[in-house]
């Protein structure tokens, strides 16, 4: 069996070298400061999420518009300096292709995000926050997946 | 310490979690050569258990358990922030959505979620339909359709100067502002609120 090797896939795995055991530890280690940061910052709050759409408040502005010129600038910094990673490996990001999915699907994303005021990282961060009852939107996400992973070839792409 | 803890108990502003989410970005490129996106966890599960059969989901889910290790951290990063480090005042809602959202019929703004909505006896009735069950899967579909979420495309796409991330963003905003604006009203009203 293949690796994820759609080019539009958005958490692609370039690493030549495969980590076991305790080295998986740091991904666990990652998400977990990633996860107190949504707290922390109150992105997993519904109201956060209803104050960005309605324009009432700059904080998810802030902290998305910020994530974004970290990333720029990290970036820059990697390609610049040719850094590479632990392994020695050569950085690889792949390019993301153009899709009309990225249109209609991105839409139908906006429209959910809006309801249940979480984007999928949030969700995670919020049932170990203890709202558990996000566990059944949880689940209702990975059957869309489902979904659309099954009839993939019926929608406009 | 004291002074620590109360420091760290208060609500973290944005110029301090934004970098901190930007930084996961080169963390994962550095420590492992991964690329950043979250929706990708969802793909993976149903590849794990459910492939059926279908080519979308019938490649090697192993190889990318990194992922699903570093949602299982967001959940655990969840929980240890809302233990011991959480912010013992209530949050603080914007006047102006606060005045939006009782029109809505919401009325409790002292937690992080609306105690209305984000409880298990609501997930039986009508509004659990909507904020969990529909909303869910719009999530889910909409992730996958557009190949990624807030996190695979607003952060690690625009990061790396992708226009197509920065189209689906748009996108992710649009469909946000459309779903507040127009849809949320008669919605709520529809499943009683």
């Amino acid at each position: 069996m293949n690796s994820v090797e759609d080019p539009n896939c958005v958490a692609p795995n370039s690493s030549q070298t495969q980590d076991k055991g305790l080295a998986l530890l740091k991904y666990v280690i990652i998400g977990i400061v990633f996860g107190i940061v949504f707290v922390k910052a109150e992105i997993i709050s519904w109201f956060r999420i209803q104050e960005m759409f309605r324009l009432q408040s700059f904080h998810m502005y802030g902290v998305i518009g910020s994530a974004i010129v970290t990333g720029i600038v990290s970036i820059q910094l990697i390609k610049r300096l040719s850094i590479k990673s632990i392994h020695g490996e050569v950085i690889n990001i792949p390019t993301k292709v153009f899709k009309k999915g990225q249109l209609i699907g991105g839409f139908i994303f906006g429209l959910g995000w809006a309801i249940t005021g979480a984007c999928p990282g949030p969700l995670f961060a919020q049932i170990g926050s203890g709202y558990t009852a996000v566990l059944v939107t949880l689940v209702s996400a990975l059957v869309g997946t489902w979904v659309f992973g099954r009839f993939e070839k019926y929608f406009p792409n | 310490m004291n002074q620590f803890v109360e420091w760290i108990s208060q609500p973290w502003p944005w110029y301090v979690a934004g970098p901190m989410i930007g930084l996961t970005v080169p963390a994962l490129l550095i420590l492992g050569n991964k690329t950043f996106g979250i929706s990708s966890s969802l793909r993976h599960i149903c590849a794990a258990c459910i492939p059926a059969g279908i080519p979308f989901f019938t490649y090697d889910w192993k190889k990318e358990i990194w992922n699903l290790l570093f949602v299982l951290g967001t959940a655990i990063g969840g929980f240890i922030a809302m233990n011991f480090l959480a912010n013992p005042e209530a949050i603080v809602v914007s006047r102006a959505t606060q005045a939006d959202l009782i029109a809505l019929g919401i009325t409790d703004f002292t937690d992080l979620m609306p105690s209305e909505i984000f409880n298990w006896n609501a997930v039986f009735t009508g509004k659990g339909v909507l904020f969990f069950v529909v909303g869910g899967f719009l999530v889910g579909f909409g992730t996958r359709y557009a190949g990624g979420c807030t996190s695979g495309h607003a952060i690690m796409g625009i990061s790396s100067l992708q226009w197509p991330s920065l189209v689906a963003t748009i996108f992710f905003m649009l469909g946000g502002f459309f779903m507040t604006h127009l849809l949320l009203a008669p919605l709520m009203k529809l499943v009683a609120f």
